[in-house]
């Protein structure tokens, strides 16, 4: 199944340069990245590996926009966004980048196919039943076609991450960022949830950047990052 | 429907027991508020009615002398200014027929009566009390009062056509032991009158049934050796809510005292204000609690859905976006729990109009006296959704306010 072209791969996705982060406050302030750079490109996928503490989290939070540098730059799809508002980051978030969760984080009162019809109503760009169907397409591609229906809770590990999957492809985003997405399944789920992942980014031609300490998943990677002490070796 | 409405029906689900709560307080709170208002302001318009009926809108008694004028005719002097806003009044409306006929050319005005009061002594043939006698014109009175309306027994047509005549209050008919064609004496400055009863009125005010007695305008003249003018003019207005107004317009042109039935009342009034006014404090007791269950409920939902903000705030949702999903949860609640209020108010100020409940006194009435006005609907919907909203925008704002990235990290690691 192909939801979009690919005709895009190579292009930069994301780039940040010299960002820094401080953690905590007082005493106990942390100096967690200390001027990292990184950029990604379409149809590519990125591990970014390295001990507990590190920072890994840290970066991709600051990537994704869910949280703000003390210093250094962020560029979306070419794009200065580090020093925009709220509003404006929320907005490129909804937009450009989709998010999966060690935790699947999915919203255990609505349907599969709700979840993941959740980012598509906030963008507000397709119709209910472009949306409806484009849900449809992409539960079946993360093989849970026949269970578009079943509510969060009936759903079991491995499925509510492949849910999140496709939850996170739903608005075709540029960057696909995800936070050890196969860390809390089995290997045989881990496998299931690593490779729906990369076919399907890499079928939509988006950059996918994932922190993991599964070392397998890494070298399944284009390129790997190692970190230590909030930089890149 | 919204995708932050269709989310906020959905996490209303999440604390069932908590939000019904929320919920029964906002019904119970709705409902009381617009009974007991019902019932406040359904005796107050019933008073208001039958002062109405008995007074009129406006009294326009004594003339007030311009004080001003005859202090400048008798010449400046250094008291000048003291007494400048002093006024004095003439007793009674000597040019009762012309005062009469300008008062008529206001708007609002839809019937005047010249009366004629004084005091009399009743006797009968067992007793002797002390009355006041009210001379009228009828086809002028009726037209500013229920006192059509208000007659128990006898006819009014046979007071029309009978110079001698007399209208009795129910009460002072009762103590005086006196019924319709009886006759009875009036004895005023030394004159006395024979008259017979031509019927018997009740308007439930007691003060009013045991004393007035209203004779032929002619009658009373020549009982109280008053051969012309009127002691006062009874007014009716068509809108008697603005008969302060009128009445300052009357007194300004006509030179004139003039009270409106506000002032008159003012005692009664101010009762019945204090009333509703502590009923509705009382009763917001419970909109208040309505309001700190959701206040709570929401704190709750705020605590165990952080996860979910986190994830929605990461799927673009903006902080506005939270907010307003917590506020729909309290306004979902907030459209139940009016309209099933509305509906309990309207139920239960149906059955309370229904209860047995004679009062005889400053009105007279059977049962309970409600009302029907869509301003209680509306009030009690409006303090319910105030308090309720105000007290839900704080756990809303709290959600609005959590970053997603602290929550993500928080639950990682």
């Amino acid at each position: 199944m192909s939801l979009a072209p690919s005709s895009i791969a190579g292009e930069l996705a994301l780039r940040c340069t010299g960002l820094h982060r401080h953690l905590g406050q007082g005493e106990g302030r942390v100096h967690v990245l200390k001027g990292v750079s990184f950029e990604a490109r379409r149809g590519q996928v990125y591990a970014i590996v390295g001990p507990s503490g590190c920072g890994k989290s840290t970066l991709l939070y600051l990537l994704g926009l869910l949280d703000q540098p003390d210093q250094g730059q962020i560029e979306i799809n070419g794009k200065l966004m580090s020093n925009h508002d709220d509003v404006a980051r929320t907005a490129a978030r909804g937009e450009h980048i989709g998010f999966v969760f060690q935790f699947h984080f999915l919203m255990l009162e609505f349907t599969a196919l709700e979840n993941v019809m959740m980012p598509m109503r906030k963008l507000g760009r397709l119709p209910q039943a472009a949306m409806t169907a484009r849900a449809h397409d992409l539960l079946e591609a993360v093989g849970l076609g026949t269970k578009t229906h079943r509510l969060g809770t009936q759903l079991s590990g491995g499925e509510q991450q492949r849910v999140a999957v496709a939850r996170a492809l739903a608005n075709q985003p540029a960057i696909l960022l995800a936070d050890e997405p196969t860390g809390n399944l089995d290997a045989k789920n881990s496998g299931v949830v690593f490779d729906l992942l990369t076919r399907l980014a890499k079928e939509q031609g988006q950059a996918i950047v994932l922190v993991t300490h599964n070392a397998e998943i890494a070298q399944r990677c284009d390129f790997t990052r190692p970190m230590r002490d909030g930089l890149f070796i | 429907m919204s995708p932050n409405l269709r989310i906020a029906f959905r996490f209303l689900t999440a604390k069932k027991r908590a939000m019904f709560m929320s919920l029964s307080c906002t019904v119970l709170g709705v409902g009381l508020f617009i009974v007991t208002q019902a019932t406040t302001s359904g005796f107050e318009r019933f008073f208001t009615k039958t002062i109405l009926g008995i007074n009129g809108a406006v009294r326009i008694e004594d003339k007030i002398q311009d004080t001003m004028r005859s202090m400048a005719a008798a010449g400046a002097s250094d008291s000048y200014f003291a007494q400048r806003e002093g006024v004095k009044y003439i007793e009674g409306v000597e040019e009762a027929l012309l005062i009469a006929e300008a008062v008529r050319e206001f708007a609002n005005v839809r019937g005047v009566s010249a009366v004629v009061r004084g005091n009399v002594q009743i006797t009968s043939a067992l007793k002797t009390e002390d009355a006041q006698i009210f001379g009228i014109k009828i086809e002028d009175h009726v037209r500013v009062s229920d006192l059509a309306e208000q007659i128990t027994r006898g006819k009014l047509d046979d007071f029309r056509d009978s110079p001698s005549g007399a209208l009795l209050g129910r009460v002072l008919a009762d103590r005086l032991q006196l019924v319709v064609g009886d006759s009875f004496v009036l004895t005023s400055r030394g004159q006395s009158r024979r008259v017979h009863v031509a019927a018997i009125y009740e308007t439930g005010y007691r003060e009013v049934d045991k004393s007035n007695i209203y004779l032929q305008i002619g009658e009373a003249r020549s009982l109280l050796r008053r051969p012309a003018g009127a002691t006062f003019l009874q007014v009716s207005l068509f809108d008697p809510s603005r008969a302060p107004q009128d009445a300052a317009k009357m007194e300004q042109v006509l030179g004139h005292g003039a009270k409106p039935w506000q002032e008159r009342e003012k005692t009664w009034l101010a009762v019945f204000r204090a009333l509703r006014v502590s009923t509705m404090i009382t009763v917001s007791v419970f909109t208040l609690i309505a309001s700190l269950a959701m206040f709570n409920t929401l704190a709750m939902i705020v605590l165990e859905k952080t996860k979910d903000i986190a994830i929605l705030r990461s799927m673009g949702y903006e902080r506005r976006d939270i907010t307003q999903i917590f506020l729909w949860q309290a306004g979902i609640v907030l459209a139940i729990g009016a309209m099933a209020g509305a509906l309990l108010g309207a139920g239960v100020t149906w059955l309370v109009g229904q209860v047995p409940l004679p009062i005889n006194g400053i009105f007279k009435t059977d049962r309970f006296i409600v009302t029907w006005d869509p301003n209680h609907y509306l009030a009690a919907i409006a303090t319910a959704v105030v308090m309720v909203m105000v007290a839900s925008l704080i756990p809303a704002r709290r959600a609005a306010r959590l970053e997603p990235g602290d929550i993500v990290r928080g639950t990682a690691q």
